[in-house]
C-alpha cells in the first residue's frame, strides 16, 4: 500500500474543501471496498478524506411521504429501519442479502453505491484491464467471465456492478444527492451508474471531488408490494449471479403498476423498462411475468460461460413477481 | 485528553484506541489496519488474520459495541474508538456465556476461527435483541421486535465467519444455547 495522508472531515463542506488541490484524494466511507482495493494496489490515493462520521447519518421522512437516507447511514441500520422494513422491503432485503453482518455494520450508503466491480482481472494489478488501466484491454471477455455481464456490455468491458442495494434503489426510483465544488445536484439512481462503452474506467457520472450526501426514495404507492431475490453460488455471503428487485401493484387480477430491476447482469443496476411495458395492464399471471422477463432479456448477449444467467434471471423475475402478487 | 496533532506527519498520526477498557496511545502509519494495531502494537493476538480482505471473519472484533472486520478498518479512522477483542469478553476468570457455550459444545477444532466466531456471535446476539432482521427473517416479522434465533437465522447471521474445519454444527448449537 502507498503511504497516504488522512483527514477526518466534520462537515460536507469541509470534506469537499479538503479535496481541492488533491487530484489523487479519495473519500473514505466504511472502507470495506476502498481499503481492500488499496491493499491490492488497485486504488492508491495519496490523501484519504474520512467522510464516515459526517452528520449525514439520519433516515428521515420527506414532506411528500418519501424517505431521505443520509450517505453515512450504515447498511445494517438502513436494513433494520422500520420505515424501510415496512414500506421499502425490497431495499431491506437487498441490503440483507449482501456481504455479512460485520460488513453491513461498517458499509455506508454512499460507499455501497460507489463500490467497484468484483471482476478478478480488475482486482489483480498483474493483469491488463481497461477499467483499471484504460487502453490495456479486457482479458475477461475471452477469459474468466462466468460472473460477468450479459446485458449492456461493450468490447471494452464486460464487468458487472456488484451492489445489491443499488438494484433495489433502481426499482424504487431513488435519487442520489451530490454535493461538489460546483454545487449540489440530484441524479436519478438509474442515471447514476453508466454502461461501460469506451470509458469503462468511469463507473458512474460522479465528478472529481463530488460527495454523495444522501439518497431519497419517493413515497411508496398505496397497494404496492416490493421484494428482492438473489441467486448466488452459496446460500449466503456471496455476490449475486443474478438478482431481481420488483415493485408490483395488482388490482382485480390485473397488474396496475410494476417496476423491475436486475442485478448481476450488467455494468449498472439494470432497470427493466421493456418488461414493465409488458406487465402494465396485463393479467397477473406467471405467463405474463415470463413474457415480461423475455421481453427484457431478449437484449441479452451472453458470453461463452455466462449464458446460464439468462434463464436464471428469468426464473427469479417470475418467482418474485408471483410471490408479490400472491401477497396482494 | 486526545493527543494533539503536533507529533503527526503527513503519513502517520498519534491516536488513542480504548481496547478492552484500557486506553492505548499509539503513533501509527496511516496504512495500519485496526487488526495489525491490535496484534502488533497492543499485543493482543486473539483477533486472527485469515484472509485480510473481509472474506473470512477471523479478525472480527466489536467496535463501539458492533461487530466489524478489523482487517478492513484503518486504525487512523478509529481514533477514540472503544474496541473489544476476544481477550476482553471474560469477566475475570468467568468466561462470557458465548465462550462457555463454545467450550461446552466443543464448537471448534483447530480454533483459528474461534475468536472471530465468538466476537461475531456476541455482536450478532445484540443485533438480534435490538430487532435487527436478517435475510431469512420473514417480511411480516414486526420491525424492531427481537428476532427468534432459529438455527436457520443463526446460520444466516453468522455467514460472515468461515470455519475451515467445518465446525459449523456445534458453533450453531453453542450460539443457539446462549440465545435461548
Ligand atoms: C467479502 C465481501 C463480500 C461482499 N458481498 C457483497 C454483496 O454480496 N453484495 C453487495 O452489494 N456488496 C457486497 N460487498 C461490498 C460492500 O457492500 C461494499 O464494500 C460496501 O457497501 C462499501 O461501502 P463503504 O462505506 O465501506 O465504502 P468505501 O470502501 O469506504 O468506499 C467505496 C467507494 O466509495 C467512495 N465513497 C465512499 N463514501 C462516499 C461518499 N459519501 N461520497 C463520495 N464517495 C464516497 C470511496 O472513495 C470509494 O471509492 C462485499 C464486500 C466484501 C469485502
Ligand atoms: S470486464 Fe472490465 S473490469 Fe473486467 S477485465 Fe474487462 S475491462 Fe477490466
Ligand atoms: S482476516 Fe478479516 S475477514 Fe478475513
Ligand atoms: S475451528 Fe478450525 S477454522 Fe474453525
Amino acid at each position: 500500500m502507498k503511504p497516504f495522508a488522512y483527514f477526518r472531515a466534520e462537515s460536507a463542506d469541509e470534506a469537499i474543501g479538503a479535496f481541492a488541490g488533491h487530484p489523487r484524494a479519495q473519500y473514505l466511507g466504511g472502507g470495506t471496498n476502498l481499503v481492500d482495493l488499496m491493499k491490492l494496489g488497485v486504488a492508491a490515493p495519496d490523501f484519504l478524506i474520512d467522510v464516515s462520521r459526517l452528520p449525514l447519518d439520519g433516515i428521515d421522512e420527506t414532506p411528500d411521504g418519501g424517505l431521505h437516507i443520509g450517505a453515512t447511514v450504515r447498511n445494517s441500520d438502513l436494513a433494520a429501519h422500520p420505515a424501510v422494513r415496512t414500506r421499502y422491503a425490497a431495499l431491506s432485503q437487498a441490503l440483507l442479502s449482501g456481504a455479512s453482518g460485520q460488513l453491513r455494520n461498517t458499509a455506508t450508503t454512499g460507499g455501497n453505491l460507489l463500490q467497484r466491480t468484483r471482476c478478478t482481472y480488475f482486482q489483480d494489478v498483474s493483469k491488463p484491464c481497461n477499467k483499471r488501466e484504460p487502453g490495456t484491454g479486457c482479458p475477461a471477455r475471452e477469459g474468466v467471465h462466468r460472473d460477468l455481464a450479459v446485458l449492456g456490455h461493450s468490447a471494452h468491458c464486460v464487468a458487472t456492478h456488484p451492489s445489491d442495494m443499488a438494484v433495489a434503489l433502481a426499482a424504487l426510483d431513488a435519487a442520489v444527492h451530490l454535493h461538489g465544488p460546483q454545487g449540489a445536484r440530484t441524479v436519478a439512481v438509474t442515471d447514476f451508474h453508466r454502461l461501460p462503452g469506451d470509458r469503462p474506467d468511469q463507473d458512474t457520472v460522479i465528478r472529481p471531488g463530488e460527495l454523495i450526501t444522501g439518497v431519497t426514495l419517493p413515497p411508496a404507492l398505496p397497494g404496492t408490494r416490493c421484494g428482492y431475490r438473489k441467486a448466488r453460488d452459496r446460500a449466503s455471503y456471496a455476490f449475486a449471479l443474478a438478482s431481481v428487485a420488483a415493485v408490483l401493484r395488482v388490482e382485480g387480477g390485473v397488474v396496475r403498476d410494476a417496476a423491475l430491476a436486475f442485478g448481476g447482469l450488467a455494468h449498472v443496476p439494470w432497470r427493466a423498462r421493456a418488461a414493465e411495458e409488458v406487465l402494465r395492464g396485463a393479467p397477473a399471471t406467471e405467463e405474463t411475468y415470463a413474457r415480461a422477463a423475455d421481453a427484457e432479456l431478449a437484449a441479452a448477449e451472453p458470453l461463452r460461460d455466462n449464458g446460464f444467467k439468462v434463464p436464471l434471471a428469468r426464473n427469479l423475475a417470475i418467482s418474485v413477481l408471483a410471490e408479490l402478487a400472491s401477497r396482494t | 485528553m486526545e493527543p494533539t496533532s503536533q507529533q503527526e506527519t503527513a503519513h502517520s498520526s498519534v491516536l488513542t484506541l480504548h481496547v478492552n477498557g484500557t486506553p492505548h496511545t499509539l503513533t501509527l502509519d496511516h496504512r495500519t489496519t485496526l487488526l495489525d494495531a491490535l496484534r502488533e502494537q497492543v499485543g493482543l493476538t486473539g483477533a486472527k488474520k485469515g484472509c485480510d480482505h473481509g472474506q473470512c471473519g477471523a479478525c472480527t472484533v466489536l467496535v463501539d459495541g458492533r461487530r466489524a472486520n478489523s482487517c478492513l478498518l484503518l486504525a487512523a479512522a478509529h481514533n477514540g474508538a472503544h474496541v473489544t477483542t476476544v481477550e476482553g469478553l471474560a469477566d475475570g476468570e468467568r468466561l462470557h456465556p458465548v465462550q462457555q457455550a463454545f467450550v461446552a459444545r466443543d464448537a471448534l477444532q483447530c480454533g483459528y476461527c474461534t475468536p472471530g466466531q465468538i466476537c461475531s456471535a456476541v455482536g450478532m446476539l445484540a443485533e438480534a435483541a435490538e430487532g435487527h432482521p436478517s435475510y431469512v427473517t420473514p417480511p411480516e416479522h414486526p420491525p424492531g421486535a427481537p428476532a427468534a434465533l432459529t438455527a436457520h437465522e443463526i446460520r444466516e447471521r453468522m455467514s460472515g465467519n468461515l470455519c475451515r474445519c467445518g465446525a459449523y454444527p456445534n458453533i450453531v448449537d453453542a450460539i443457539g444455547e446462549v440465545a435461548t
